[in-house]
């Protein structure tokens, strides 16, 4: 027997080389076809930056000129300039009014087609990618660091834009003002841009150390939380707590240097201004005593200046912001990377028509492995190479101890992995050639754990079937022998599984799982131990109902309890990854094999 | 906003630094009005009249306290993030404490989701709200009164104009409010569906696959991160409409107070330096009411996290000691282990019917009970409450003729060890799994262990032994493997009683055959009560007891109920035998499904 060979979660934590690049592209390729909407956005911005700019000159144009001509009894130009202040007022109050909606509908456009992206493509990834990732991982993924995109999204890009605009015109302004000055102010971008460089890359590391210990945090949660039976069970509480304050205080340190980084950055970046002010009086003075320079420059020019480093602030909070959202997209963008090992075809296949050959209920397909060998990436062989026919309509019980390899089987038929060597087909038809869509109509696979999904229990049964009508759903739930629980609940086939009696034992799980067959109407069955939480009259009745229902269609079944193969055509034993014996139940039975002597084994055990 | 005083003592354990953020977000503010004035000093006075000497002290005035704005906001950022960033871990700890000592009940009741959003997004908010927004917001009206009070001073007509412009903006706050305390609830809340939705849809990625349900469930995901987006737009929403009205009601006051300035210059009751200076002043002001937009989203934000974060953290405790609280180390004492349940019954707490009811049982000590029962008859119900990981309604689970709810909850979880159905192993390695059940066991120990689940073997094969990664972060093992390692955990501590719900449901019969006969060999001195569907199971227990309807229908050996019991014959699947199962028709009329379990 031999096991995958798995990388740790922090292996596949690991960010290739080139995701910073990555995720821009990620970002780019959201923002792309908002780019109408965002032209439109760089319009307001303009005429917000504008109207900030020429607001202040009406109402000092009230001032200055408006109020001492009213003193001297003409209104008109106070009224003009009032009035003109007033439709600035009204006019930025409806550029904010349609910037702020704009942008928040924008935001969210953006982020709903990202959590999309991120859910389809996690649900395409293979079964080999989440066995090794973690679902809280996942999960923070599509919160933690969404968030971060969010925020960044919704506070930053207009921010940005505008304080940039708004610099422009006031850089434009000083130019117009005074040439030297305007350089020694610019002079101050200087050390600006090499402190912006240092913080790029601190704040970076620091991001990215915040992003990776929330996960961490998350798994834990998420762990500890699915597992509350056990961690109660076993008093693990102390040993839980210790391992989320370490890592906890890993997230705290990451965010703390984080938040300590914008404090530098945002520290010097109001020095830098607040010195160039100083410069800028003791050099105007000197220009303006020298007389270089008029004092109303001077005086025009000290105010702006105020405003030009004010949207700094603004900057610095949206390069923070920014940084936050490209360490979470990284992450993302990591994610939407990953290829699928099982990967949908480029050219797909269809499925021959059904031949109705195989008559009964339902219509059978052939399985053919041929030259199948399986291993987990280069490890050892789970599965040697092997041939294995199953003609259409045939009921196979798989037969093996734990660790056999059966299980691996049946994943290379539903394909959950796709073999090393050889192919798979059904039909005639290898499974790589396959849609997705159409092999999953066509081969469906119940196991051992039943998962219910938050939703009334027939939404569940209907997963076998999204389209299934009610009779259907309650057909399904009597076959295997459900429909009687389910119509003592408070609210019948409507109870919420999470809520009002809605708790269903694991036994009932797997009818559920069960039910869910009934309504899929597959050509092939996978049963993987799925009977193992019943009660023996229970795995009759279901067993007796798959009778019915297996006739005509391919069936492969795993099970401990041989009474499966009361049911089957023909038995597999499997050791080792191997098939050892091969044959009818009665040849088998009859024989001097290992299935012989599970099978006495076995009848011992029954009373 | 009651959830958030709440957070005083936090507040108050930190309050010198917090109260020094706060002096210097003042001072931020303050720094802004008095610099223009130095300046306005110095273009006035050493410049206009040409005279150098007199330049030098308003200019390091002007140097100091730019130099003092950069250092102030540098110290109020450094200050304030280790404390924030403290307060976030220190309230999710104990919003984590809270959920792992809340009985299952409570637990099987909430959605997963529900609980992580809380303890991460929700609590980022209220980090950024107490680092940011409390300390603006705080400051900011004393910003405004500050300035109102100027006003009134200078001229008290322009100080009513500033009154009378807050009366609008006080009505545009209140209808805000309210919608959007009220959508953000709902956004917060639908925030919570998507993680429950990501983790299910992540956690039954191998039905969805088998049954080739993907698109069903990103429809779903569709559907509630639609919902989300409409949610999150209408805030967006929202805050256009404050924001805008924030943004035109001083700019109106300002006009007024020029055009009403003008006709008190006409009038004679104001000067012309009076309406400048007035302006000026309600240009200062326009910054902070236009943040007062922000800070109040951000606040009605931080109040919704904070109320859920509450909800959590008030959740009653029902099982726990004498004193209310949970102790982690209690004393264990001796005990014989005789368990007895009498006269017990339980319903779950939203449903009136009895899952168990008037149900009577002894186990001795050491010695093996089996109970069988039909799916969903309240095996494993009753199995839980041995470890009052539920309570019951009535009567009474003792060990030793002590209430279990007499005893530290601990000391009896001591003494009960469990394995599950779903077996339950942490992403750890083989032999921390396995220690659980022993703190502090030797690695021979586990190994023991391990034989008696007939874990030996696959574990000395796995890649690294006793050291190889399990659970969800490790190695993919089968079910059958899985619940070895669980049940290795369960014997380790040769506990005093031993619950085994149908431990080896995924294990062929043969290896269930040797688990047993070693665990009778090994713990013949642990009371145990097994869950068991098959018969060889059954048939090496000591007795077997019958559930059906909520109570011990049948009590025997197994070769007793074989002969008496016409339900255990079914159960057993003794009546079929005989013949081939093609015809067993007639069974199923007899399959219970008493309750839940």
């Amino acid at each position: 027997m031999s096991m995958p060979r798995l990388d740790s979660d922090d292996e596949v934590e690991a960010l290739p080389a080139d995701i910073a690049k990555k995720a821009r592209a990620l970002l780019m390729s959201l923002v792309r076809p908002h780019l109408a909407m965002l032209a439109f956005l760089a319009v307001i911005v303009v005429l917000t930056a504008a109207l900030l700019v020429i607001g202040p000159v009406f109402i000092a144009d009230a001032l200055d000129t408006g109020v001492p001509a009213a003193i001297d009894g003409d209104l008109d130009p106070l009224l003009r300039a009032v009035t003109l202040f007033v439709l600035s007022a009204v006019a930025s109050a409806i550029l904010a009014f349609t910037s702020t909606r704009l942008v928040g509908i924008t935001a969210q456009k953006i982020l709903f087609t990202l959590r999309e992206r991120v859910f389809t493509h996690v649900q395409r990834l293979d079964l080999g990618y989440h066995e090794k990732s973690t679902s809280g991982r996942l999960v923070s993924r599509q919160t933690s660091d969404m968030e971060s995109v969010q925020q960044f999204l919704s506070y930053s890009l207009f921010e940005t834009a505008l304080a940039v605009l708004q610099m422009l015109f006031i850089a434009v302004t000083l130019l117009v003002l005074d040439v030297p000055l305007a350089i020694v102010v610019f002079a101050g971008f200087v050390p600006l841009f090499f402190i912006t460089k240092a913080a790029h890359s601190t704040q970076r590391s620091a991001y990215r150390r915040t992003r990776t210990s929330i996960a961490k945090v998350i798994v834990h949660f998420v762990e500890t939380m699915g597992g509350i039976r056990a961690v109660q069970a076993y008093r693990r509480q102390p040993e839980r707590r210790g391992t989320l304050s370490d890592q906890d205080s890993r997230y705290r340190d990451a965010n703390t240097d984080a938040l300590r980084g914008v404090a530098w950055f945002a520290g010097w970046t109001r020095l830098i201004g607040n010195i160039t002010q100083t410069v800028i009086i003791v050099i105007g003075a000197w220009l303006v005593i020298e007389g270089w320079t008029q004092i109303g420059v001077l005086a025009a020019f000290i105010l702006y200046l105020r405003r030009f480093y004010g949207p700094l602030d603004e900057l610095v909070q949206a390069f923070n912001l920014y940084q936050s959202a490209s360490a979470a997209l990284e992450k993302i963008a990591a994610v939407l990377d990953a290829e699928p090992a099982v990967a949908e075809p480029d050219r797909p296949v269809r499925l021959p028509a059904q031949s109705g050959a195989a008559g009964g209920t339902g219509s059978g397909r052939s399985l053919d492995l041929a030259g199948v060998r399986f291993a987990y990436g280069d490890g050892p062989d789970v599965l040697p190479r092997f041939d294995l026919q199953v003609p259409a309509g045939q009921i196979v019980a798989l037969v093996g101890a734990t660790g056999a390899g059966k299980s691996t089987l049946v994943k290379l038929v539903t394909r959950f992995y796709d073999p090393t060597e050889g192919r798979v087909g059904i039909d005639g038809v290898d499974l790589r050639d396959l849609e997705d869509a159409e092999l999953r109509s066509s081969v469906v696979m119940v196991t051992q754990e039943s998962f219910l999904f938050a939703g009334t229990i027939a939404d569940n049964i209907r997963i076998g079937n999204p389209g299934a009508s009610d009779e259907a759903v309650v057909a399904a739930a009597t076959a295997v022998g459900l429909d009687g629980y389910i119509r003592r609940l408070p609210e019948g086939y409507a109870t919420d599984v999470k809520k009002r009696g809605g708790r269903l034992s694991s036994g009932q799980r797997q009818l559920v799982s069960f039910a869910r067959v009934f309504l899929a109407d597959p050509d092939v069955v996978v049963l993987d131990e799925a009977t193992a939480h019943l009660d023996i009259p229970s795995e009759r009745l279901v067993q007796n109902a798959l009778a019915t229902v297996l006739e005509g269609r391919t069936a492969i079944i795993i099970a401990h309890r041989l009474s499966t193969v009361e049911i089957a055509d023909r038995v597999l034993v499997m050791e080792s990854g191997r098939i050892i014996e091969d044959g009818t139940p009665d040849e088998l039975i009859s024989g001097t094999g290992k299935f012989a002597q599970l099978h006495q084994a076995w009848r011992d055990s029954l009373v | 906003m009651r959830p958030l005083f709440r957070f005083w003592p936090d507040l108050r354990s930190r309050i010198g630094v917090y109260i020094l953020v706060l002096v210097l977000t003042l001072l931020a503010n303050g720094i802004q009005l008095v610099v223009p004035i130095i300046t306005g000093h110095i273009i006035d006075g050493p410049i206009a009249h040409r005279d150098l000497s007199g330049l030098w002290l308003p200019v390091l005035g002007v140097l100091l306290i730019g130099i003092a704005e950069a250092v102030g906001m540098w110290a109020r950022r450094m200050i304030v993030a280790p404390v924030v960033s403290h307060w976030e871990v220190t309230w999710r700890s104990r919003l984590f404490d809270r959920l792992q000592y809340t009985s299952v009940a409570i637990h099987d009741s909430w959605e997963s989701g529900q609980l992580l959003s809380r303890a991460v997004n929700d609590l980022s908010q209220l980090r950024r709200f107490f680092a940011f927004g409390l300390p603006f917001l705080l400051s900011t009206p004393i910003v405004l009164a500050v300035g109102t009070v100027m006003l009134v001073l200078m001229q008290p007509v322009f100080g009513l104009i500033m009154i009378i412009m807050a009366v609008p903006a006080i009505i545009a706050v209140a209808v805000f409010e309210k919608h959007y305390r009220e959508t953000s609830r709902r956004s917060q809340d639908t925030m919570g569906e998507v993680t429950t939705d990501v983790e299910e849809s992540i956690q039954g990625i191998r039905i969805l696959k088998s049954f080739g349900r993907s698109p069903w469930a990103a429809e779903r995901f569709s559907e509630i991160s639609t919902r989300l987006k409409s949610l999150e737009i209408r805030k967006a929403k929202l805050d256009s409409w404050l924001w805008s009205v924030l943004l035109l009601l001083p700019t109106l006051a300002q006009a007024a107070i020029v055009a009403v300035g003008t006709w008190g210059v006409i009038q004679g009751w104001t000067t012309i330096g009076t309406v400048v200076a007035a302006v000026t002043i309600s240009m200062v002001l326009r910054m902070p009411i236009e943040m007062l937009g922000f800070l109040l989203a951000d606040a009605l934000m931080a109040l919704t996290a904070a109320g859920r974060y509450w909800e959590v953290i008030d959740i009653r405790h029902d099982i726990t000691d004498a004193d209310g609280g949970v102790d982690d180390a209690p004393e264990v004492g001796h005990y014989r282990g005789k368990l007895r349940f009498d006269d017990v019954d339980f319903s779950f707490a939203d449903t009136d019917r009895l899952t168990l009811q008037g149900l009577d049982l002894t186990i001795e000590p050491g010695q093996t009970l089996a109970l069988v029962g039909a799916t969903g008859s309240g095996k494993t119900t009753l199995a839980s409450l041995v470890p009052r990981l539920q309570d019951v309604a009535a009567g009474t689970v003792s060990i030793d003729g002590v209430d279990i709810r007499d005893m530290p909850v601990n000391e009896l979880r001591h003494l009960v060890s469990v394995s599950f159905e779903d077996p339950i192993l942490f992403s750890t390695s083989v032999a921390e799994n396995v220690e659980m059940g022993a703190p502090g066991a030797s690695e021979e120990e586990i190994w023991k262990a391990l034989e008696i689940a007939a874990a030996k073997d696959f574990v000395s094969r796995l890649p690294d032994g006793l050291d190889t990664p399990v659970g969800e972060q490790g190695l993919a093992l089968s079910g059958g493997q899985r619940q070895r390692l669980a049940l290795a955990r369960a014997v380790i501590g040769r506990p005093r009683i031993l619950v085994l719900d149908d431990p080896l449901s995924a294990v062929d019969v043969d290896t269930e055959d040797r688990v047993q006969r070693a665990l009778r060999e090994i713990l013949p001195d642990s009371t145990t009560l097994i869950i068991a569907h098959r018969p060889s199971t059954a048939a090496l227990a000591d007795v077997v007891a019958v559930l059906d309807e909520g109570r011990i229908a049948a009590l025997g050996t197994h070769e007793e109920l074989l002969e008496s019991s016409k339900l255990y014959r079914e159960l057993m699947g003794a009546s079929a035998s005989a013949d081939s199962a093609h015809t067993q028709t007639d069974t199923t009329a007899s399959v219970t499904e008493g309750g839940h379990s």
